[in-house]
């Protein structure tokens, strides 16, 4: 058995597992990182499907591999401006979470306006 | 065989840590456990053979990305319990489960169903490398065959630096990111700040002049600047410049805007946007990446330590 | 000779292994926060050392040699000065709430 698919279907687990804590962590944050998580998946996918390329005396096919390098920057960016939204979030109405069902009315929600 | 043992042990690393990331109750534990898996997923990448990416993920992935995240969670220690109200149900725990475990079996599937022999574009990257003059196949692709996507690439961090900028409150625009710091009683911190900077910035400057031929390049060069620049923001030793600051905005655009002007030279001096006149290729390469690496030093460190939180004049 | 070197490498590489196992027995075992670290730093600076030692003949070229070198350095610096901030900040939290 060839490890390169062992890192395929490890790599189909960890956006399985992003994905899971991106909707079961009630905190902002902890979306964040699990979205990390299910990016660095993705990432690893590319990085299997660039190994299987490998040809011409090189150890993977170098395009995805330019892509993942982008890709990693560009989720940093992402990760860097969503961490700001939360921080601002809590600093504005001290909440952590997206307030959501009956939870949207609590009293430690200041701009509710029940008439 | 001892491929076996390695990867898989490796693998299953992976994935208990990516499991203590994303259940474990303690933010602070759950980002240790980030960090430390990005690292194992840097070895990941030597594994599936590509330096280039390991490289990129543990410095970047996993080590300013772990800043960051500590960063918000020191932050946003007391409202841990607050949050833990708003936990979904069982039965949304478990519908949750199902439907991820179902896209990564999926996902899983399709693995191992790719076509074979695989599609490969490294035999046209190899059989064109020698005309942008530089051996890195990685810098080839990233800086001559898809440099148009690299140039949005650098934007982006602008942009998205702009975008963290844009939620200074109005009081404070202008003024420096991040917390004075005067740690005086932290020695051990001031220490490792005055002792490993010369060391990493000649590191940075290395791996950005290597990135022409070996492993290496702007994006990991330009992570070590910017973890240097953190680590003495961090001890005390430096403090933030306010963000209105003219040679910060230089610093920041000065990579996407060499780019720029290398690749509409191309329309004049080549063949066409972001073409590079034939016999100069390597040199503006370099050009490129160098103004690149000092920009995305810069503008990695300011993403991570967030919009100006206290006045320019101290 | 290059019979003597690939034991050389081995017997580094297996005492670092042993260094290593060893230091994370310690970690797992001691019971305060300041035991975990003395063996967690003490043995894994020790190993990183061996084993940096050991790999240093199978390089192709000296300055390939002298890099490792300069991270194992790195590495001693960057964990020591990490072990005590950990330190200081146990002990900082300690006092917060005893």
């Amino acid at each position: 058995m060839n490890t390169t698919e062992w890192f395929g279907i490890a790599a189909a687990l960890l956006i399985g597992l992003g994905l899971y804590g991106i909707l079961t962590q009630p905190m902002l944050l902890r979306k964040i990182v699990s979205f990390n998580v299910l990016g660095s998946g993705v990432f690893l996918m590319f990085g299997v499907i660039a190994r299987r390329g490998a040809a011409a005396g090189l150890t993977g096919d170098p395009v995805p591999h330019a892509f993942v390098i982008t890709g990693i920057v560009v989720a940093f960016s992402a990760s860097a401006l969503a961490v700001t939204m939360a921080l601002k979030l809590h600093e504005d109405t001290g909440e952590s979470a997206f307030p959501e069902g009956e939870d949207a009315t609590a009293p430690d929600n200041p701009d509710e306006d029940k008439a | 065989m001892s491929d076996v043992v390695l990867h898989g042990g490796l693998i299953l690393l992976i994935l208990s840590l990516a499991v203590m990331t994303v259940v474990t109750r303690d933010t602070f534990a759950a980002i240790t456990a980030f960090v430390v898996y990005g690292m194992l997923l840097g070895l990941a990448w030597v594994a599936l053979g590509s330096i280039d990416v390991a490289l990129t993920e543990a410095a970047l992935g996993s080590g300013i990305t772990g800043a960051l995240l500590l960063r918000a969670a020191v932050c946003l220690r007391d409202k841990e319990a607050a949050a833990e109200v708003r936990r979904p149900g069982r039965a949304a725990h478990r519908v949750s489960g199902l439907v991820c475990a179902a896209i990564a079996a999926g996902l899983a599937a399709m693995v191992l169903m790719l076509p074979d022999p695989a599609p490969s574009l490294a035999p046209a990257v190899m059989e064109s490398l020698p005309a942008t003059q530089v051996k890195n196949p990685v810098t080839g692709v990233l800086l001559a065959f898809r440099a148009w996507d690299t140039f949005l690439e650098t934007v982006v961090l602008v942009l998205a630096l702009v975008a963290v900028w844009g939620m200074t409150p109005d009081a404070l625009w202008g003024g420096r990111p991040g917390e004075l710091r005067q740690h005086a009683h932290d020695g051990p911190l001031v220490f490792l700040a005055r002792v490993l900077p010369p060391v990493g910035v000649m590191l940075g400057i290395y791996l950005f002049w290597i990135g022409a031929d070996e492993p290496g390049g702007k994006f990991q060069g330009g992570t070590i600047l910017a973890a240097m620049w953190m680590l003495t923001l961090l001890a005390g030793l430096t403090d933030a410049p306010p963000v209105s600051r003219r040679w910060l905005r230089a610093a920041m655009v000065a990579g996407p805007a060499t780019f720029l002007l290398a690749g509409l030279s191309g329309v004049v001096f080549a063949s066409g946007l972001f073409a590079y006149p034939p016999g100069f290729a390597k040199p503006v390469i370099l050009l490129i990446e160098a103004a690149s690496t000092v920009s995305i030093g810069v503008t990695l460190c300011l993403l991570a330590i967030g919009p100006p939180s206290r006045p320019a004049n101290r | 000779m290059s019979l003597a070197l690939d034991i050389f490498t081995v017997v580094m590489v297996v005492a670092g292994l042993f260094f290593f196992y060893a230091g994370s027995i310690g970690m797992l075992r001691f019971p305060t926060v300041e035991s975990r670290l003395h063996a967690l730093t003490k043995a894994d600076n020790l190993s990183v050392g061996f084993i940096a030692l050991g790999v240093m003949p199978q390089m192709a070229e000296a300055t390939d040699a002298l890099k490792l070198l300069l991270a194992w350095a790195l590495i001693l610096f960057s964990s020591a000065a990490a072990s005590q901030l950990i330190a200081i900040a146990a002990r900082r939290n300690r006092r917060r709430d005893p």
